[in-house]
């Protein structure tokens, strides 16, 4: 039934992604031509704003480093057949594991401080996951539909502490006070600064080093160990797992428990590297941007750091997009972002048969 | 009597929270019936909400503005179908899709048609659905008890909320009494039954997601031009997804999906006039306690303990014709 052996692998991992990309983006320059103004400048001036000078590739690759740690908590959790779109949430809790270190235990030394709370950070992530992964595995309760529901209730939980209890007096806004500068991580300026090299000021930090430290432990992670193994077995057939002696439920956990944990780097990110304080609403949709960067990255860590590149660049040029074209608002790069879920997941095999034809056609002459 | 009033009025807003809740959740009853995981019903309402703005500040009509709603949640809900059904893609990826891509859309276009910074013209008369005043509201409304009832809690809504009212039985009934309801049944619990009786299951799935759209639509209109009077970013606030938790909390039926709508509804009018007020026992309750009621509530549902959650056993799951 499936022509999925039609056609050659790089075709099905490269062409065919980048068809699909190529009308997202297509679509996307049609949205802009709709509301009056110049897709082709608009394109212009989105990659000259995320690529064009130093600070805006710091920006970029700020971005960048949310993405390829959400991104990669999809794509672990697609291996064992699970669909995560728990990210924000456990983004979200995370937030609280690094900032409870950094607020209440900031007088430790700092090296405790950084293992501390990023451990934490991650526990925080991987507890929020793991009990959806304990109610799919024991109770089957499907889900995406409790990831969905922590979510939510992540957000109220996080609304009532920081409005209630976290929260410094005399803010604008519902947040904690600013941590001292030893529980931070290090940012690039200053990282760079002690090799001698002037950078720009930006919110790139240490965590972009962890990101693809830990792009590289997902792939030993899945391809090179044997609860990657059992893992992917999981995801393909539960029937054979089980036969196979591996422990679907505990494999399910577990699997979501991890993806919980990379999902909660993106917290240490932001919160500890980024914004140095806790505040309302910080995962700003990210969690939900690294469904687009799993599905563009063919669940693959390689493929998700370059999807993950392009979504940071995305989200850079978009603001300097808005910036400079006063008619088109910084949602832009939401709607591209919907548009590349739609193309490079939902729609994934639309052209499939087309180029297998292609395909069969060219060998057959 | 003061109470009493007090508690009518605040029933009758529990009725107006209900509405777009109630309409979203029948909106995917029809699509999970027939095996279509539907969690684009928060994007399909948002695009309509934008739709409905938009229409009724440019015609000045609300009805109007509702037919672009409904239009512009069917196209939405056959963009799900073409991506499921024809193309057999990810239910859950698309419904994601949908739902970013209405945050998206709907802001852009928007802030570039209205420079409003988001939103479309405020409403004002025709163009917003008005609360009807039933007969003799006035004069009932004088008699204890009865009185309060008919002039607050059944008359004073807008065209829409007795629209929804009339809609419930409605979908009830052609879900369990008519040969589409009965083969719409059939088509999430076993599609290949319905194949085998040579009924098309990929038309028949189309058609649950128009019905699915056609009530998103209704939905949309009601927030951006019954209950507010323009449209607003991300108006629908999650209420796509509470909508989802309360279908399955109704176990997919369509009254007892209803009924959770009204609870959710409650516990929301609730909050509101809870806010700082000690209650016996527990003290103050926070806000966020009672916002995060319906979803631990379905969770614990989902998890089996309170009762137990079974899902059309066919829904996600696509379906290939046999060759």
């Amino acid at each position: 039934m499936s022509s999925r052996g039609d056609m050659p692998a790089w075709a099905d991992y490269v062409l065919l992604p980048l068809i699909n990309l190529l009308l997202a983006f297509v679509l996307s320059g049609l949205v802009v031509l709709a509301i009056g103004e110049d897709p082709v400048r608009a394109m212009r001036i989105l990659v000259e704003g995320a690529i064009g000078y130093p600070e805006a590739i710091a920006f970029t690759l700020y971005y960048a480093t949310n993405f390829i740690f959400t991104g990669l908590a999809v794509a672990l959790a697609f291996h064992a057949g699970l669909f995560n779109i728990g990210g924000e949430g456990q983004a979200y809790v995370a937030g609280l594991g690094v900032a409870l270190i950094c607020l209440y235990l900031d007088f430790l030394p700092w090296p405790i401080i950084f293992v501390g709370a990023i451990a934490l950070g991650m526990a925080f992530g991987a507890a929020w996951a793991a009990v959806p992964g304990w109610l799919q595995a024991k109770r089957g309760s499907h889900v995406v539909i409790t990831t969905i529901m922590f979510n939510f209730i992540a957000a109220a939980l996080m609304t009532y502490l920081l409005s209630n209890v976290m929260l410094e007096p005399g803010r604008g806004a519902p947040e904690t006070r600013r941590f001292i500068a030893s529980a931070t991580l290090p940012s690039m300026q200053t990282m760079l600064g002690w090799i001698g090299i002037e950078a720009p000021r930006s919110p790139l930090n240490f965590a972009f080093f962890m990101a693809i430290a830990a792009a590289f432990l997902v792939y030993v992670y899945i391809w090179r160990t044997r609860w990657g193994y059992a893992l992917r077995v999981v995801g393909q057939n539960e029937q054979a797992a089980r036969y196979a002696g591996i422990d679907p439920a505990k494999t399910i956990i577990v699997a979501m428990a991890i993806s919980g944990a990379l999902a909660g780097l993106m917290g240490v990110n932001e919160i500890m590297g980024a914004h140095q304080r806790l505040l309302v609403a910080f995962t700003g949709g990210f969690g939900f941007v690294g469904i687009a960067v799993a599905l563009m990255g063919r669940n693959h860590p390689l493929g998700v750091c370059l999807a993950a590149l392009l979504f940071g660049a995305l989200y850079q040029g978009g603001a300097e997009l808005a910036f400079e074209m006063r008619a088109i608002s910084r949602e832009m790069v939401v709607v591209i972002q919907g548009l590349i879920i739609l193309f490079c997941g939902a729609l994934e095999n639309m052209f499939r048969p087309w180029i297998a034809t292609l395909f069969a056609r060219h060998k057959a002459a | 009597m003061d109470d009493f009033v007090q508690l009518v009025s605040l029933l009758a807003s529990t009725v107006r929270l209900s509405i777009p809740l109630i309409l979203c959740a029948l909106a995917g009853l029809f699509a999970e019936r027939a095996g279509v995981v539907d969690i684009g019903l928060e994007g399909k309402m948002l695009a309509a909400a934008f739709a409905a703005g938009t229409v009724a500040a440019l015609s000045g009509s609300a009805w109007i503005g509702l037919i672009a709603a409904i239009i512009v949640a069917v196209v939405f809900s056959m963009i799900h179908a073409f991506a499921c059904i024809t193309h057999r893609g990810n239910q859950v990826v698309s419904g994601m899709a949908l739902n970013v891509l209405a945050v998206g859309l709907t802001a852009v276009l928007a802030f570039a048609w209205f420079r409003e910074g988001g939103q479309t013209p405020a409403l004002s008369g025709a163009a917003r659905f008005a609360p009807i005043v039933l007969p003799f509201a006035d004069t009932i409304g004088q008699v204890p008890i009865l009185g309060p009832i008919y002039a607050r809690l059944i008359s004073g809504h807008n065209a829409l909320v007795y629209l929804t009212v009339a809609i419930i039985p409605i979908v009830s009934f052609v879900i369990f009494k008519t040969r589409f309801g009965l083969r719409l049944r059939a088509v999430g619990e076993n599609p290949h039954a319905v194949d085998t009786a040579g009924i098309s299951v990929a038309w028949l799935r189309y058609r649950a997601l128009i019905c699915t759209g056609v009530l998103c639509g209704v939905a949309g209109s009601y927030l951006a031009t019954a209950m507010a009077s323009a449209f607003q970013r991300e108006m629908t606030a999650g209420r796509g997804f509470l909508a989802l938790a309360a279908l399955i909390f109704g176990k997919w039926m369509p009254v007892p999906a209803v009924l959770a709508c009204l609870l959710f509804a409650f516990a929301d009018a609730l909050q509101g006039r809870l806010q700082g007020v000690a209650l016996p026992i527990v003290g103050v309750v926070p806000v966020q306690a009672i916002q995060a009621l319906p979803y631990l509530l379905t969770v614990l549902l989902l998890a089996g303990f309170v009762g137990k959650a079974v899902a059309p056993k066919a829904s996600g799951i696509p379906y290939a014709k046999e060759k």
